[in-house]
């Protein structure tokens, strides 16, 4: 491994790895690595962070250089000051990919301004969203764009320590850092003076411990302080006083993954996609009840509809949309009637959901809306570290209201208890977990208030999801006396004799769905 | 305060020449880094398997921190634990994409063929069943994660076959 000492040894690296490169890919036996989760980009999407993708090997530092890798940091440090590449970045319009949408040019420059030292450069990789993993491939295929992201970023903010805290749920994305830092280390754009500039900067990798709290950035610094992820008051921010009180500045990944392309394409490169207030792309995780799940990256100001039908393919198994969840827990459900929506963050937020880190979840018609609020805020519950009460005491409230309505025991008035509980947990939590919790509540009470009022009025559940409000029968028309149905059933719920009509014993059954998913005949109903 | 290592139950992993070695090996690799417990815990918990009431007190002793700060970060992050898990740790992801896809039906399936309950360990100490967050394989929904492998797209049909590998 070459170790570059100046911009010109890696510009003749650069023309070296290119042709390296080229050939490499013409030889018969070569053979790129495919993933399922990110297929060629289809006419309306874009690749921009995530252009290197699945075309280089990420365990090779000299793929990336032949991609014009590391020349972006090379020019900054020869030819631009730390104002001028803040100018640039703000010029462009990035703005957080973690999901608050802060104008990344602006939190360098709040960095900058700090009087104190050392500063930190943070990297948030703690991709806890369920639905999100856009973080995750980049981590996994393109590790060097992030370095190199935060190399600059660093040099901007006056910054020569960083840290890429990754969640532990992540091990290959740990690897996969881990093994780029060293690379881009022994190259020298690690370390101390970067190529000849005088320049220090080094990364260390830290590891969360399945928290998803620690996704939020001043919980994050508590965990790399080896303490419980909790977050602190805001004033001070962190640019002001984050890790170990120093001015710290926190990125997502994909955030700091844009960054090498706009310093070498320029602003006005990236500033022309998009729509007005959202300048660029944004990645996105299909998932859910759709026929092409996966990554997608497009420009800003695309429709919801656009990406469901054209790039998702639409629901699987001919069902009829339901609806679309947006941003992760903290995020809102929005209905079919906003499927014009043209995605971006103010957009969305006005919606009654938010952009979060970019998982979308598409519900079919057989979705129940009641429990699917109920499964975010379990989820809540189960993640809220406990500090401030409004959120400790507040979700666990709300958690048991609605578990109460998917049971049947809903009752009047449970509605109004909701949505005052909800305004006051957002008001009253100490962060975005407890502020962004009553987020798929609320959204879901204002554009499926009804099915809310037949779970507590009529004690039925329309979707045929609720448990308690269910019933599985056979059909004796149609049941052929397989056994297949009893044989998979987890509790000895089903008898009959061979060729002989089955029956469940309600009392017996747990309603877990098994013997409707195995029968070949759609013997099994649900009332 | 120094830890008496003869109070210490025997079977724990302090009490066992070679784990002891890879503790301190662990402790002294990191003791140097700033926010040191959480780096040690990890790579402890990676290793040996679980963080006994004895591990927390002789770690807190070495890092100099308080034994109530090694102790609540021990209970307070979900991939910490306190009691040795099973050879294989069986996890089933409860993330949106997974739950929309019929996650809970493998936690039913899993429960019947293995008989325990969630975040138990079959009898011969082969699997401990546990149920996990987002593993961010989110378009392989269903998604089971057996040690660091993801079993994408599990149907319960198939989730005894892939049970079956691991009973050891």
């Amino acid at each position: 491994m070459t170790y570059i000492s100046t911009y010109e040894d890696l510009v003749a690296l650069h023309d070296d790895s290119t042709r390296k490169f080229e050939e490499k890919r013409k030889s018969p036996d070569f053979k790129i690595h495919t993933s399922d989760e990110l297929k060629p980009p289809t006419e309306k999407e874009v690749r921009i962070v995530l252009r290197n993708s699945g075309k280089i090997d990420p365990f090779d530092i000299c793929e990336y250089i032949a991609k014009d890798g590391y020349l972006a940091i090379g020019k900054v440090l020869t030819s631009m000051t730390p104002e001028e590449v803040i100018e640039e970045v703000l010029a462009s319009g990035l703005r957080g990919r973690g999901g608050a949408g802060f104008p990344t040019g602006l939190k360098w420059r709040f960095a900058r301004n700090a009087n104190t030292e050392p500063k930190y450069m943070i990297c948030n990789a703690d991709e806890g969203d369920p639905g999100a993993f856009m973080n995750r491939m980049l981590l996994e295929t393109d590790p060097h764009c992030v370095i190199e992201g935060m190399i600059i970023g660093a040099y901007a903010a006056g910054s020569n320590q960083g840290y890429v805290y990754c969640r532990a749920e992540y091990p290959v994305a740990v690897k996969t850092m881990t093994h780029a830092i060293n690379q881009a280390r022994e190259m020298g754009f690690l370390g101390k003076n970067i190529m000849g500039s005088g320049f220090d900067f080094d990364l260390e990798v830290r590891m969360g411990a399945g928290a998803f709290v620690c996704g939020e950035e001043t919980a994050l610094m508590s965990s790399i302080e080896g303490k419980r992820g909790e977050p602190r008051p805001r004033p001070p921010f962190p640019a002001q006083s984050g890790l170990w009180a120093k001015p710290t500045n926190v990125n997502n990944v994909e955030t700091y993954g844009n960054v090498p392309q706009i310093i070498l394409k320029g602003s006005g490169w990236y500033a022309s996609l998009g729509t007005e207030k959202c300048k660029g792309s944004k990645t996105f995780a299909l998932a859910g009840d759709l026929n092409k799940p996966g990554l997608i990256e497009v420009p800003f100001g695309i429709t919801l509809r656009e990406v469901i039908f054209d790039i998702g393919g639409g629901i699987k198994n001919g069902k009829e949309f339901k609806a679309i969840q947006t941003g992760g827990p903290m995020g809102g459900c929005l209905p079919a009637s906003m499927l014009d929506l043209q995605i971006g963050y103010e957009a969305l937020t006005a919606a009654g959901s938010i952009m979060g880190s970019g998982g979308l979840i598409v519900m079919d018609e057989d979705t129940c809306m009641v429990d699917i609020a109920r499964f975010f805020m379990d989820f809540t519950q189960d993640e809220s570290c406990g500090k401030c009460v409004p959120c400790r005491v507040g979700t666990r409230r709300i958690l048991e209201i609605l578990t109460r309505i998917c049971e049947g025991e809903g009752r009047e008035g449970d509605i109004e208890l909701l949505e005052t509980l909800c305004k006051e947990i957002r008001q009253d939590s100490l962060c975005g977990l407890g502020q962004g919790a009553p987020n798929p509540i609320v959204s879901i009470l204002q554009h499926f208030r009804e099915e809310y009022e037949i779970h507590i009025r009529e004690k039925r559940c329309p979707a045929k999801v609720c448990k308690a409000l269910i019933t599985y029968q056979i059909n004796p028309e149609t049941c052929t006396g397989c056994t297949l149905c009893a044989r998979n059933c987890p509790v000895g719920a089903i008898s009959g004799e061979r060729k002989q009509v089955h029956v469940i014993d309600p009392d017996i059954c747990t309603k877990c769905g098994i013997c409707s998913s195995v029968c070949n005949f759609n013997a099994v109903e649900v009332i | 305060m120094k830890t008496t290592l003869e109070k210490v139950p025997q079977g724990d992993p302090l009490t066992i020449p070679d784990k002891k070695a890879v503790i301190d090996a662990v402790i002294e690799r990191n003791r140097q880094k700033p926010g040191a417990t959480m780096v040690v815990l990890s790579e402890l918990q990676n290793e040996i398997g679980f963080l006994s009431e004895p591990m927390q007190e002789y770690i807190a002793d070495e890092l100099r921190v308080p034994l109530s700060s090694v102790h609540g970060v021990v209970t307070f992050y979900s991939f910490f634990t306190t009691t040795p898990r099973g050879r294989h740790s069986i996890k089933f992801c409860l993330g949106t994409a997974c739950y929309v896809g019929g996650a809970e039906q493998l936690i039913e399936k899993a429960e019947q063929v293995l008989g325990i309950k969630m975040g138990g360990t079959t009898q011969n100490g082969a699997i401990t069943i546990e149920t996990c967050r987002c593993v961010g394989a989110c378009s392989q929904a269903p998604v089971v994660a057996v040690d660091e492998e993801l079993f994408g797209k599990m149907t319960a049909a198939k989730l005894p076959k892939v049970l079956s590998q691991f009973q050891d």
